[in-house]
């Protein structure tokens, strides 16, 4: 019987675009940040499933890498969300359209 | 492919379509949670419950509440005056399916589908706890190191400035 990694592989490639989209498209920065979370937990679905369908899953290398990647996520969600109050306490406003006066 | 994984598939895209398209911003945080649930609950069926534990105490109890905090604390909760989408939602949204497109194109030719089903690996917590300790001690050191920094940078980020130093 085959296995079903494409099947894990499928909702990991959706879940990473739904995140994309939601991260190119929105206009609140907080949302933005929330697509980025989405993306990396797709990543996380990928390794997991690697890990289980793969023939050296005794190493738990998969597990691991997962494990770490989650603590990075972690550690970004916290800096980007402190990042946006400060933003938001300069300038009264989290909508990306408006904080662009970086902009060439 | 199972009824389990039907359902939680259902549950994890539902939640992320509505995280990212909703115009309220706490139902979109609120929207969050069945997501990364359902994400651990994947991770359980796959036999790594350390994970998928890791995942409900990180995801779900930390960063979907610093989100709704987030949300808070800039008055996102109010539903946006102007419309929720930038001017160039179209090419978002167009480049979102064209990368799902190919990336669907590249799993389903490959040779991923015709891979035999395997015996499942039994991960202990004391494994994971050896691997840890032993082959994995510098990246755990740098992870902790991080953390520390993150923390404290975020605090240092939003924490209040004097109001002398302001100016206005």
């Amino acid at each position: 019987m085959n296995s079903p990694l494409h099947c894990y592989l499928l909702l990991s490639a959706l879940l990473f675009c739904i995140g994309l989209a939601g991260a190119l498209t929105r206009r609140n920065a907080i949302i933005v940040l929330v697509g980025i979370e989405l993306m990396l937990n797709a990543g996380n679905l990928n390794f997991i499933a690697f890990w289980r369908f793969h023939a050296g899953s005794e190493s738990l290398q998969g597990v691991l890498f997962a494990l770490f990647s989650i603590g990075i996520a972690a550690a970004e969600a916290a800096v980007g969300l402190a990042l946006i109050i400060a933003i938001y306490r300069h300038r009264h406003s989290t909508n990306l359209d408006e904080i662009d006066s970086m902009k060439g | 492919m199972t009824i389990g994984f039907l359902v939680l598939a259902t549950l994890t895209v539902a939640g992320a379509l509505g995280a990212m398209f909703f115009r309220n911003l706490v139902h979109c945080a609120l929207c969050l949670v069945p997501t990364f649930a359902g994400l651990a609950a994947l991770f359980l069926q796959l036999n790594a419950e350390f994970v998928g534990f890791v995942q409900i105490l990180v995801y779900v109890g930390a960063v979907a509440i610093l989100i709704v905090f987030a949300i808070l604390l800039t008055r996102g909760s109010e539903p946006p005056a102007s419309a929720a989408v930038r001017h160039s939602a179209w090419w978002g949204l167009w480049v979102a399916v064209v990368a799902f497109v190919i990336m669907a194109g590249t799993i389903l030719s490959s040779l991923i589908m015709s891979v035999a089903e395997l015996a499942k690996p039994v991960p202990t917590i004391r494994r994971i706890g050896d691997q840890l300790m032993q082959d994995y001690v510098l990246p755990l050191e740098v992870i902790g190191l991080l953390l520390t920094a993150a923390l404290i940078g975020a605090v240092v980020i939003a924490m209040q400035e004097e109001p002398k130093k302001n100016g206005s």
